[in-house]
Protein backbone atom coordinates (compact mmCIF):
# COMPACT_ATOMS: atom_id res chain seq x y z
CA UNK A 1 0.00 0.00 0.00
CA UNK A 2 1.21 3.46 -0.83
CA UNK A 3 1.21 5.85 2.11
CA UNK A 4 -1.23 8.75 2.03
CA UNK A 5 -0.16 12.29 1.29
CA UNK A 6 -0.89 14.19 4.54
CA UNK A 7 -3.54 16.89 4.77
CA UNK A 8 -2.38 20.49 5.35
CA UNK A 9 -4.41 23.53 6.33
CA UNK A 10 -6.07 25.45 3.51
CA UNK A 11 -4.61 28.72 4.84
CA UNK A 12 -6.07 32.21 4.38
CA UNK A 13 -5.56 32.74 0.63
CA UNK A 14 -7.49 29.89 -1.04
CA UNK A 15 -9.97 32.35 -2.50
CA UNK A 16 -7.60 33.18 -5.37
CA UNK A 17 -8.26 29.62 -6.57
CA UNK A 18 -11.17 27.86 -4.87
CA UNK A 19 -13.96 30.42 -4.98
CA UNK A 20 -14.65 31.36 -8.55
CA UNK A 21 -17.90 33.24 -9.13
CA UNK A 22 -21.04 31.21 -9.22
CA UNK A 23 -19.95 28.13 -7.33
CA UNK A 24 -22.19 28.92 -4.35
CA UNK A 25 -25.08 28.47 -6.77
CA UNK A 26 -25.57 24.73 -7.25
CA UNK A 27 -28.87 25.07 -8.98
CA UNK A 28 -29.22 26.53 -12.41
CA UNK A 29 -32.71 27.98 -12.90
CA UNK A 30 -33.65 24.94 -14.97
CA UNK A 31 -32.73 22.45 -12.22
CA UNK A 32 -35.63 20.20 -11.26
CA UNK A 33 -36.91 20.37 -7.71
CA UNK A 34 -37.67 22.79 -4.93
CA UNK A 35 -35.18 25.64 -4.99
CA UNK A 36 -33.90 26.51 -1.53
CA UNK A 37 -31.12 28.49 0.09
CA UNK A 38 -29.04 27.47 3.08
CA UNK A 39 -27.55 30.30 5.06
CA UNK A 40 -25.46 30.29 8.18
CA UNK A 41 -22.61 31.66 10.23
CA UNK A 42 -19.41 29.82 11.11
CA UNK A 43 -18.03 30.42 14.61
CA UNK A 44 -14.91 29.16 16.38
CA UNK A 45 -14.56 27.78 19.90
CA UNK A 46 -14.43 31.29 21.40
CA UNK A 47 -17.66 32.30 19.68
CA UNK A 48 -15.88 34.55 17.19
CA UNK A 49 -17.00 34.44 13.58
CA UNK A 50 -14.66 32.72 11.10
CA UNK A 51 -14.39 35.09 8.17
CA UNK A 52 -12.23 33.07 5.80
CA UNK A 53 -13.41 29.49 5.84
CA UNK A 54 -14.64 27.52 2.86
CA UNK A 55 -17.92 25.62 2.94
CA UNK A 56 -18.25 22.75 0.46
CA UNK A 57 -21.46 20.89 -0.40
CA UNK A 58 -22.16 17.51 -2.00
CA UNK A 59 -25.68 16.26 -2.48
CA UNK A 60 -28.10 14.22 -4.59
CA UNK A 61 -30.53 15.77 -7.05
CA UNK A 62 -34.28 16.13 -6.43
CA UNK A 63 -34.85 12.51 -7.45
CA UNK A 64 -32.30 11.22 -4.95
CA UNK A 65 -29.61 10.43 -7.53
CA UNK A 66 -25.95 11.45 -7.37
CA UNK A 67 -24.29 12.70 -10.56
CA UNK A 68 -21.53 10.14 -10.18
CA UNK A 69 -20.67 6.90 -12.04
CA UNK A 70 -20.90 4.80 -8.86
CA UNK A 71 -24.55 5.68 -8.31
CA UNK A 72 -26.27 2.78 -10.12
CA UNK A 73 -29.84 3.64 -9.08
CA UNK A 74 -32.35 3.78 -11.92
CA UNK A 75 -33.39 7.35 -11.15
CA UNK A 76 -33.10 10.29 -13.54
CA UNK A 77 -30.01 12.47 -13.67
CA UNK A 78 -30.64 16.19 -13.95
CA UNK A 79 -28.38 17.74 -16.62
CA UNK A 80 -28.72 21.09 -14.83
CA UNK A 81 -27.55 19.86 -11.46
CA UNK A 82 -24.08 18.56 -10.51
CA UNK A 83 -24.64 18.41 -6.76
CA UNK A 84 -21.43 20.21 -5.89
CA UNK A 85 -20.92 23.74 -4.67
CA UNK A 86 -18.64 25.78 -2.48
CA UNK A 87 -18.79 29.16 -0.81
CA UNK A 88 -16.27 31.13 1.24
CA UNK A 89 -17.57 32.81 4.39
CA UNK A 90 -17.66 36.61 4.29
CA UNK A 91 -16.25 39.13 6.77
CA UNK A 92 -19.00 38.25 9.26
CA UNK A 93 -18.48 34.50 8.94
CA UNK A 94 -21.62 34.10 6.82
CA UNK A 95 -22.18 31.82 3.87
CA UNK A 96 -25.13 31.29 1.58
CA UNK A 97 -25.72 28.38 -0.78
CA UNK A 98 -28.47 28.25 -3.39
CA UNK A 99 -29.49 24.72 -4.23
CA UNK A 100 -32.44 22.36 -4.49
CA UNK A 101 -33.96 20.10 -1.83
CA UNK A 102 -32.22 16.73 -2.29
CA UNK A 103 -34.22 13.54 -2.71
CA UNK A 104 -33.79 10.49 -0.52
CA UNK A 105 -30.91 8.09 -1.18
CA UNK A 106 -30.29 4.59 0.16
CA UNK A 107 -28.42 4.15 3.42
CA UNK A 108 -27.29 1.16 5.44
CA UNK A 109 -29.33 -2.01 4.76
CA UNK A 110 -31.07 -0.20 1.88
CA UNK A 111 -33.08 1.83 4.36
CA UNK A 112 -33.74 5.23 2.81
CA UNK A 113 -31.93 8.21 4.29
CA UNK A 114 -33.72 11.47 4.95
CA UNK A 115 -32.90 14.33 2.55
CA UNK A 116 -29.46 15.61 3.48
CA UNK A 117 -26.38 17.38 2.20
CA UNK A 118 -22.80 16.55 3.03
CA UNK A 119 -21.02 19.69 4.14
CA UNK A 120 -17.35 20.16 4.85
CA UNK A 121 -15.45 23.13 6.19
CA UNK A 122 -11.87 24.11 5.43
CA UNK A 123 -10.33 26.93 7.43
CA UNK A 124 -6.98 28.34 8.40
CA UNK A 125 -5.82 26.86 11.67
CA UNK A 126 -7.80 23.70 11.00
CA UNK A 127 -5.34 20.99 10.07
CA UNK A 128 -7.71 18.95 7.97
CA UNK A 129 -11.34 19.42 6.98
CA UNK A 130 -14.40 19.07 9.17
CA UNK A 131 -17.22 16.95 7.77
CA UNK A 132 -20.85 17.11 8.78
CA UNK A 133 -24.37 16.66 7.38
CA UNK A 134 -27.25 19.06 6.93
CA UNK A 135 -30.77 17.72 7.53
CA UNK A 136 -34.04 19.65 7.36
CA UNK A 137 -36.31 20.31 10.35
CA UNK A 138 -39.51 20.28 8.29
CA UNK A 139 -38.81 16.98 6.51
CA UNK A 140 -40.80 14.25 8.32
CA UNK A 141 -38.23 11.54 7.49
CA UNK A 142 -35.48 13.41 9.36
CA UNK A 143 -36.71 11.89 12.64
CA UNK A 144 -36.03 8.34 11.36
CA UNK A 145 -32.79 8.88 9.49
CA UNK A 146 -30.44 5.93 10.06
CA UNK A 147 -27.31 8.08 10.26
CA UNK A 148 -28.75 10.94 12.31
CA UNK A 149 -30.06 8.34 14.79
CA UNK A 150 -26.43 7.42 15.56
CA UNK A 151 -25.82 10.94 16.90
CA UNK A 152 -26.54 11.49 20.61
CA UNK A 153 -30.06 12.90 20.84
CA UNK A 154 -28.99 16.06 22.65
CA UNK A 155 -26.64 17.01 19.79
CA UNK A 156 -28.79 16.16 16.74
CA UNK A 157 -30.00 19.72 16.58
CA UNK A 158 -26.58 20.84 15.38
CA UNK A 159 -27.20 18.92 12.13
CA UNK A 160 -30.71 20.18 11.40
CA UNK A 161 -31.35 23.26 9.30
CA UNK A 162 -34.34 25.33 10.45
CA UNK A 163 -36.77 26.79 7.98
CA UNK A 164 -36.83 30.57 8.19
CA UNK A 165 -39.82 31.24 6.04
CA UNK A 166 -40.16 30.74 2.32
CA UNK A 167 -37.43 28.54 0.97
CA UNK A 168 -34.69 29.80 3.27
CA UNK A 169 -33.04 27.53 5.79
CA UNK A 170 -30.58 28.45 8.52
CA UNK A 171 -27.64 26.21 9.39
CA UNK A 172 -25.04 27.71 11.77
CA UNK A 173 -21.80 25.95 12.59
CA UNK A 174 -19.62 25.97 15.71
CA UNK A 175 -16.17 24.49 15.09
CA UNK A 176 -15.27 23.77 18.72
CA UNK A 177 -16.42 24.00 22.31
CA UNK A 178 -19.94 24.74 23.60
CA UNK A 179 -22.58 23.78 21.09
CA UNK A 180 -19.98 22.28 18.78
CA UNK A 181 -21.47 20.98 15.54
CA UNK A 182 -21.23 17.20 15.33
CA UNK A 183 -18.42 16.38 12.90
CA UNK A 184 -17.97 12.93 11.45
CA UNK A 185 -14.99 10.70 10.82
CA UNK A 186 -15.74 9.37 7.37
CA UNK B 1 -17.74 10.19 15.66
CA UNK B 2 -17.62 7.43 13.07
CA UNK B 3 -20.54 6.86 10.73
CA UNK B 4 -21.10 4.18 8.06
CA UNK B 5 -20.04 5.08 4.54
CA UNK B 6 -23.20 5.41 2.45
CA UNK B 7 -23.79 6.29 -1.18
CA UNK B 8 -23.49 9.93 -0.10
CA UNK B 9 -19.89 9.50 1.06
CA UNK B 10 -18.90 7.05 -1.70
CA UNK B 11 -19.72 9.47 -4.49
CA UNK B 12 -18.34 12.96 -5.07
CA UNK B 13 -18.08 15.83 -7.53
CA UNK B 14 -17.20 14.99 -11.12
CA UNK B 15 -15.66 17.68 -13.29
CA UNK B 16 -16.21 17.58 -17.01
CA UNK B 17 -13.33 18.04 -19.39
CA UNK B 18 -15.07 21.10 -20.71
CA UNK B 19 -14.57 22.94 -17.43
CA UNK B 20 -10.76 22.82 -17.50
CA UNK B 21 -8.61 23.94 -20.41
CA UNK B 22 -4.92 23.48 -21.20
CA UNK B 23 -4.36 27.18 -20.55
CA UNK B 24 -5.44 26.70 -16.93
CA UNK B 25 -2.31 24.73 -16.10
CA UNK B 26 0.24 27.25 -17.32
CA UNK B 27 0.34 29.97 -14.64
CA UNK B 28 3.04 31.86 -16.55
CA UNK B 29 0.84 32.48 -19.56
CA UNK B 30 -2.32 34.03 -18.16
CA UNK B 31 -1.53 37.70 -18.63
CA UNK B 32 -0.11 40.04 -21.23
CA UNK B 33 3.49 39.71 -20.06
CA UNK B 34 5.62 37.05 -18.42
CA UNK B 35 5.80 36.90 -14.63
CA UNK B 36 9.05 37.62 -12.81
CA UNK B 37 10.82 34.74 -11.16
CA UNK B 38 12.20 31.28 -11.70
CA UNK B 39 9.97 29.30 -14.08
CA UNK B 40 9.42 25.73 -12.94
CA UNK B 41 7.52 22.65 -14.07
CA UNK B 42 5.58 20.74 -11.41
CA UNK B 43 4.51 17.31 -12.53
CA UNK B 44 3.31 14.23 -10.74
CA UNK B 45 1.02 11.28 -10.57
CA UNK B 46 -2.09 10.97 -8.44
CA UNK B 47 -2.67 7.42 -7.24
CA UNK B 48 -4.72 5.92 -4.45
CA UNK B 49 -3.28 3.96 -1.56
CA UNK B 50 -3.90 0.72 -3.48
CA UNK B 51 -1.62 1.99 -6.24
CA UNK B 52 -4.39 2.70 -8.74
CA UNK B 53 -4.15 5.75 -10.97
CA UNK B 54 -6.70 8.46 -10.11
CA UNK B 55 -7.81 9.58 -13.56
CA UNK B 56 -9.89 12.54 -14.74
CA UNK B 57 -9.56 14.15 -11.35
CA UNK B 58 -9.45 17.86 -10.66
CA UNK B 59 -6.17 19.24 -9.31
CA UNK B 60 -6.16 22.90 -8.27
CA UNK B 61 -3.23 24.90 -6.95
CA UNK B 62 -2.55 28.38 -5.61
CA UNK B 63 0.57 30.12 -4.41
CA UNK B 64 2.47 33.34 -3.72
CA UNK B 65 4.48 35.02 -6.47
CA UNK B 66 8.29 35.01 -6.66
CA UNK B 67 8.46 37.83 -4.11
CA UNK B 68 6.37 35.91 -1.59
CA UNK B 69 3.14 37.89 -2.09
CA UNK B 70 -0.33 36.47 -2.71
CA UNK B 71 -2.66 38.20 -5.15
CA UNK B 72 -5.27 38.36 -2.38
CA UNK B 73 -6.73 41.50 -0.78
CA UNK B 74 -5.96 40.25 2.73
CA UNK B 75 -2.22 39.82 2.08
CA UNK B 76 -0.45 42.95 3.35
CA UNK B 77 3.13 41.68 3.00
CA UNK B 78 5.36 44.53 1.85
CA UNK B 79 6.46 42.79 -1.34
CA UNK B 80 5.41 43.67 -4.87
CA UNK B 81 2.43 42.16 -6.64
CA UNK B 82 3.26 40.92 -10.11
CA UNK B 83 0.69 42.14 -12.65
CA UNK B 84 1.52 39.10 -14.76
CA UNK B 85 0.95 36.51 -12.07
CA UNK B 86 -2.25 35.53 -10.28
CA UNK B 87 -0.95 32.28 -8.86
CA UNK B 88 -3.94 29.97 -9.43
CA UNK B 89 -4.24 27.02 -11.78
CA UNK B 90 -6.24 23.88 -12.40
CA UNK B 91 -5.79 20.65 -14.35
CA UNK B 92 -7.39 17.25 -14.79
CA UNK B 93 -5.32 14.10 -14.37
CA UNK B 94 -4.90 11.91 -17.46
CA UNK B 95 -5.58 8.18 -17.79
CA UNK B 96 -2.41 7.38 -15.82
CA UNK B 97 -3.24 9.91 -13.10
CA UNK B 98 -0.63 12.41 -14.30
CA UNK B 99 -0.91 16.17 -14.03
CA UNK B 100 1.49 18.93 -15.05
CA UNK B 101 1.74 22.64 -14.26
CA UNK B 102 4.09 25.38 -15.40
CA UNK B 103 4.50 28.10 -12.81
CA UNK B 104 6.97 30.35 -10.94
CA UNK B 105 8.83 29.23 -7.86
CA UNK B 106 7.08 30.98 -4.94
CA UNK B 107 9.04 33.10 -2.49
CA UNK B 108 9.18 32.61 1.28
CA UNK B 109 6.27 34.31 3.00
CA UNK B 110 6.28 36.13 6.38
CA UNK B 111 3.38 35.56 8.74
CA UNK B 112 2.61 36.68 12.25
CA UNK B 113 2.39 33.30 13.93
CA UNK B 114 5.45 34.03 16.07
CA UNK B 115 8.38 36.42 16.07
CA UNK B 116 10.25 36.45 12.74
CA UNK B 117 8.00 33.73 11.35
CA UNK B 118 8.47 32.77 7.68
CA UNK B 119 6.67 30.11 5.73
CA UNK B 120 8.97 28.01 3.55
CA UNK B 121 8.27 28.30 -0.18
CA UNK B 122 5.15 26.23 -0.81
CA UNK B 123 2.35 25.57 -3.27
CA UNK B 124 -1.18 24.78 -2.04
CA UNK B 125 -2.90 21.81 -3.69
CA UNK B 126 -6.57 20.85 -3.69
CA UNK B 127 -7.81 17.52 -5.07
CA UNK B 128 -11.16 15.75 -5.04
CA UNK B 129 -10.34 12.27 -6.30
CA UNK B 130 -13.18 9.85 -7.04
CA UNK B 131 -15.42 10.45 -4.00
CA UNK B 132 -16.27 12.71 -1.08
CA UNK B 133 -13.92 10.60 1.05
CA UNK B 134 -10.86 11.15 -1.08
CA UNK B 135 -10.81 14.95 -0.78
CA UNK B 136 -7.32 16.26 -0.07
CA UNK B 137 -6.01 19.76 0.55
CA UNK B 138 -2.28 19.93 1.13
CA UNK B 139 0.90 21.93 0.54
CA UNK B 140 3.94 21.07 -1.54
CA UNK B 141 7.39 22.17 -0.37
CA UNK B 142 10.82 22.36 -2.00
CA UNK B 143 13.72 20.14 -0.96
CA UNK B 144 16.53 21.71 1.05
CA UNK B 145 14.55 24.73 2.22
CA UNK B 146 16.14 25.90 5.53
CA UNK B 147 12.75 27.18 6.75
CA UNK B 148 11.19 23.71 6.81
CA UNK B 149 12.64 22.88 10.22
CA UNK B 150 11.12 26.08 11.68
CA UNK B 151 7.65 25.88 10.13
CA UNK B 152 4.79 24.83 12.45
CA UNK B 153 2.49 24.01 9.55
CA UNK B 154 4.94 21.66 7.81
CA UNK B 155 5.75 20.17 11.21
CA UNK B 156 2.06 19.71 12.08
CA UNK B 157 2.48 16.36 10.31
CA UNK B 158 3.85 14.27 13.18
CA UNK B 159 5.32 11.43 11.11
CA UNK B 160 8.71 12.30 9.52
CA UNK B 161 7.88 10.10 6.53
CA UNK B 162 4.61 11.99 6.13
CA UNK B 163 6.52 15.28 6.05
CA UNK B 164 8.84 13.81 3.43
CA UNK B 165 5.83 13.08 1.23
CA UNK B 166 5.08 16.82 1.18
CA UNK B 167 8.44 17.54 -0.44
CA UNK B 168 8.72 17.77 -4.21
CA UNK B 169 11.79 16.14 -5.73
CA UNK B 170 14.00 17.95 -8.19
CA UNK B 171 13.92 15.85 -11.36
CA UNK B 172 16.40 16.39 -14.17
CA UNK B 173 14.25 14.32 -16.53
CA UNK B 174 11.39 16.81 -16.11
CA UNK B 175 13.75 19.76 -16.45
CA UNK B 176 13.70 21.43 -19.85
CA UNK B 177 17.00 22.78 -21.19
CA UNK B 178 17.20 26.58 -21.34
CA UNK B 179 13.63 26.76 -20.08
CA UNK B 180 12.66 25.53 -16.61
CA UNK B 181 13.64 23.27 -13.71
CA UNK B 182 11.38 20.29 -13.13
CA UNK B 183 9.97 19.11 -9.82
CA UNK B 184 8.08 15.88 -9.24
CA UNK B 185 5.26 15.79 -6.70
CA UNK B 186 3.34 12.52 -6.52
CA UNK B 187 0.14 12.46 -4.48
CA UNK B 188 -1.52 9.50 -2.76
CA UNK B 189 -5.26 9.65 -2.00
CA UNK B 190 -7.36 7.27 0.07
CA UNK B 191 -8.38 3.98 -1.53
CA UNK B 192 -11.81 2.52 -2.13
CA UNK B 193 -11.73 0.29 0.93
CA UNK B 194 -10.44 3.01 3.23
CA UNK B 195 -11.60 2.97 6.83
CA UNK B 196 -12.78 6.16 8.52
CA UNK B 197 -10.03 8.67 9.20
CA UNK B 198 -9.59 10.03 12.67
CA UNK B 199 -10.35 13.71 12.79
CA UNK B 200 -7.74 16.10 14.08
CA UNK B 201 -8.61 19.62 15.02
CA UNK B 202 -6.10 22.41 14.47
Amino acid sequence: MAELTPFQTVGPFFAICLSEDGCAQLSAEEAVGRHISIEGTVRDGAGAVVPDSLVEIWQANAAGKYAHPDDHQTKPLDPHFTGYGRAPTDGEGRFSIATIMPGRVPGPDEQLQAPHLLLSILARGVLTRLVTRVYFADEPSTADDPILSLVPANRRDTLIAKREGGDRYRFDLVLQGDGETVFFDV
Amino acid sequence: MIIPQTLSELTGPVYGHGSVTDADRDLTNRHRGKPIGERIIVEGRVIDEDGRAVRDSLVELWQANAAGRYAHRVDRHDAPLDPNFTGAGRALTDAEGRYRFVTIKPGAYPWLNHSNAWRPAHIHFSLWGPSFLTRLVTQMYFPGDPLLALDPIYNSVPDPRGRERLLANFDLSLTQPEHALGYRFDIVLRGRQATPMEKSHG
